[in-house]
């Protein structure tokens, strides 16, 4: 696509830099420091789940842990605790790995509407996220640190399921956890450097949305969901 | 609105502030909340100096090859499917987004908090041309709703209180709850999911692009960003040509020192990277995308002493340390970045004519440069100002002139010197109070009208000297 007013914009700011136009051949220098690297350096997995768990009561965000076997109804309370009707959830390749293909015929079944985002569908998946009361998808990288999921959102995965929905669950297989932004932005990194094209939107979730633009209260819940369960479970 | 605000004088507008007592009582506990926050939030990491060493060195490189990375950022996002502008004024980078809102054929705009928009007069712009524009922020939406100007870079609506918040939107959006925050917040939701669902045009600012990739990332905790890039089918984004690092391993760092610095949080609810349009099949997210990168006066900054100016990535924890904003408010600054980072940035960015009194709202105390998370020497920056302002410019207020030049007739003579230390004391004692001058004669005056001067002491320093070599203490 276009791109305007570049050259005499650049070589304005080139000039007032005092040297020629700089348009390639600019390497990165080694930073003198590294802290970000030694937040939680050699915690093992299970450690990484209790900084979390630990996280998650400052970020106003209810905490499960499971196996494969009990996600199924740690999900369905979580769904009811939410008085959730209806559901919106990623169409992702671990639903049925982590068996949530059954889950979501089981909760049909019990008359609650779910609805499995369908790029063919369009902007019927936003329609529907608009209105359902609880979205669901997978953390693609757990931030211990700061209580993050990641999103790589896809043709699959779109925005809304995280974001229209009043209330939202995080799925997040243990292995997806690292100690902080650091690793998932080094993990982008690289992907970019090998020529993979970067997901249009990466949505790193801290819990509920909040503000404190009133009187510096802070309220939970204002655009976004107004709660958020994070359910880790056991890899398969 | 440009990046000035209102057109009283700096006295008035600080008298104002002065006399405002929900607001100065507000940005008190605000400020100590901020700051607790933050430096709990450094203490947790153990080694923020380090961090801070980090932050400084990442915009010090990517602002020595700022050309190298803006083409590099362009391009990744013309791969993307994006349009890019590179707008010199605030006047080009309107006439340009307003262009695009026309062939659009748009009619309803949301937009996400911004500080560049509010400074090169967006909304203003883009209401004379037909649009309607909704700030999405809760405390921008506020802010518009009762058209008052910011008085803080993060937490907009500082100035009022909830009954006041309550009013407006009784006033204007017909609501009839209490002034609990959490009602008033769940209206804003209602009232502007309409709005996000029905709007065209999204417009956002920009906390920091990826050169390397093209991604724009926007920090946020509402979630009214997600929905403004989420949901219309255009999307523009608006970003100071400063507001980029190399690579997304530089964006971490940054956005740690930045959430860190400003809120005290680890991470906000929200870190949101975009790139480009929507890839094929997906259905969230723009369908066009533009991204306008603006100077309005950043690149005279480049290449001077006051180059590092533009390493600030407006958490405002320096305006949440300075005792002077403490004291006066936001509004006082009479410019949209207030605070040290505002008295520096301000002039350099608008002049000096009209701005000459903001390197002097600062008792140079320094509580800026230690809080400022990349390490701007804001004081020294503020010296250098007045040292400007002085010599070059020669806008120093007049009396302050001449009582600098009787102190300097007093002072070259030596024998008047020692004179004057000797009858100091008895002479100025009809001014003096509680071993304070209040309201000083002839050179003193333009002094002591903005603040005390101690008294001489009882006993000089010369003869003090001589009696302690003598043995005798006292």
């Amino acid at each position: 696509m276009a791109i305007q007013n570049r050259e005499s914009f650049l070589n304005n700011l080139a000039e007032n830099l005092g040297r020629s136009r700089r348009k390639e051949g600019v390497e990165r220098p080694e930073w003198s420091v590294s802290p970000q690297w030694e937040v939680y350096q050699g915690y093992s997995e299970d450690q990484l789940v209790d900084v979390l768990e630990k996280q998650c009561k400052v970020i106003h965000t209810d905490f499960r842990k499971t196996d494969a076997a009990g996600l199924q109804d740690v999900l369905k309370e979580t769904v009811d605790r939410y008085q959730g009707k209806s559901i919106i959830a990623a169409d992702d390749s671990r639903n049925q790995e982590y068996s949530l293909d059954s889950f979501y015929q089981r909760m049909e079944a019990d008359g609650v509407e779910v609805h499995i985002w369908d790029a063919g569908k369009g902007k019927e998946n936003q329609v529907f996220a608009e209105r359902a009361d609880v979205g669901i998808t997978f953390s693609d990288a757990t931030l211990a640190e700061s209580g993050t999921v990641t999103l790589f959102n896809s043709k699959g995965n779109g925005r809304s399921i995280s974001l229209l929905p009043k209330t939202y669950i995080a799925v997040i297989p243990k292995s997806t956890i690292v100690p902080r932004i650091t690793q998932a932005t080094k993990h982008i990194h690289e992907a970019n450097q090998q020529g993979h094209e970067v997901s249009s939107c990466v949505s790193f979730i801290t819990g509920p949305s909040n503000s404190a633009d009133i009187e510096m209260n802070l309220i939970v819940g204002v655009h976004g969901p107004i709660k958020v369960t994070y359910i880790v479970v056991e890899d398969k | 609105m440009s990046i000035r605000i209102g057109t009283n004088s700096f006295e008035h507008r600080v008298q104002e502030g002065i006399k405002n007592d929900f607001m100065r009582g507000a940005v008190s506990s605000a400020q100590g909340r901020f700051r607790s926050g933050r430096l709990k939030a450094a203490e947790e990491l153990g080694n923020w100096e380090d961090w801070r060493t980090l932050g400084e060195e990442i915009r010090n490189h990517t602002m020595e090859n700022l050309d190298f990375y803006l083409q590099q950022l362009s391009d990744q996002v013309s791969k993307r499917g994006g349009s890019v502008f590179f707008a010199e004024t605030a006047e080009e980078a309107n006439d340009y987004i307003q262009n695009v809102i026309k062939k659009k054929n748009g009619k309803k705009v949301v937009k996400s908090k911004s500080m560049v928009t509010e400074e090169i007069g967006l909304n203003k712009a883009l209401e004379e041309a037909g649009s309607e524009v909704v700030e999405t922020d809760l405390g921008e939406w506020i802010l518009q709703l009762d058209e008052d100007p910011p008085s803080h870079i993060v937490t907009p609506a500082l100035h009022k209180n909830k009954e006041q918040i309550r009013e407006t939107f009784a006033a204007k959006k017909g609501y009839d709850k209490t002034d609990k925050p959490e009602e008033l917040a769940l209206f804003a939701r209602e009232q502007l999911r309409k709005d996000f669902l029905s709007a065209d045009i999204g417009i956002t600012g920009c906390n920091f692009a990826v050169a390397e990739s093209g991604a724009v990332t926007l920090v946020t905790n509402e979630g009214n960003a997600r929905l403004v890039t989420s949901l219309p089918d255009t999307q523009i984004t608006v970003m100071g040509m400063e507001r980029l690092v190399p690579t997304w391993e530089d964006l971490e760092v940054l956005v740690s020192l930045l959430t860190r610095s400003a809120v005290g949080q680890k991470l906000t609810s929200y870190v949101t990277s975009l790139t480009g349009t929507r890839l094929e099949g997906e259905v969230d997210g723009p369908e066009e995308f533009h991204l306008v990168i603006v100077d309005n006066g950043r690149s005279k900054i480049l290449g001077t002493e006051f180059q590092s100016a533009l390493h600030c990535i407006r958490c405002a924890a320096c305006i949440n340390a300075c005792p002077v904003y403490r004291h006066v408010g936001g509004h006082s600054y009479g410019s949209i970045y207030p605070g040290p980072i505002g008295a520096v940035l301000t002039p350099l960015l608008d002049g000096y004519d009209d701005h000459k009194e903001l390197p002097y709202a600062s008792t140079l105390c320094a509580a800026c440069t230690e809080a400022c998370p990349v390490k701007i020497p804001l004081h020294e920056h503020l010296i250098r100002h007045r040292q400007i302002i002085v010599e070059k410019e020669n806008k120093a207020p007049k009396a302050e002139k001449l009582a600098m030049k009787g102190f300097a007739k007093w002072g070259s003579s030596p024998a008047a010197y020692k004179m004057s230390t000797k009858m100091a004391r008895t002479a100025l004692k009809p001014w003096t109070k509680d071993e304070k001058i209040e309201n000083g004669p002839g050179p003193m005056k333009a002094w002591t009208d903005a603040r005390d001067f101690p008294a001489p002491s009882k006993q000089s320093f010369r003869s003090w000297y001589k009696s302690r070599r003598k043995g005798d203490e006292s």
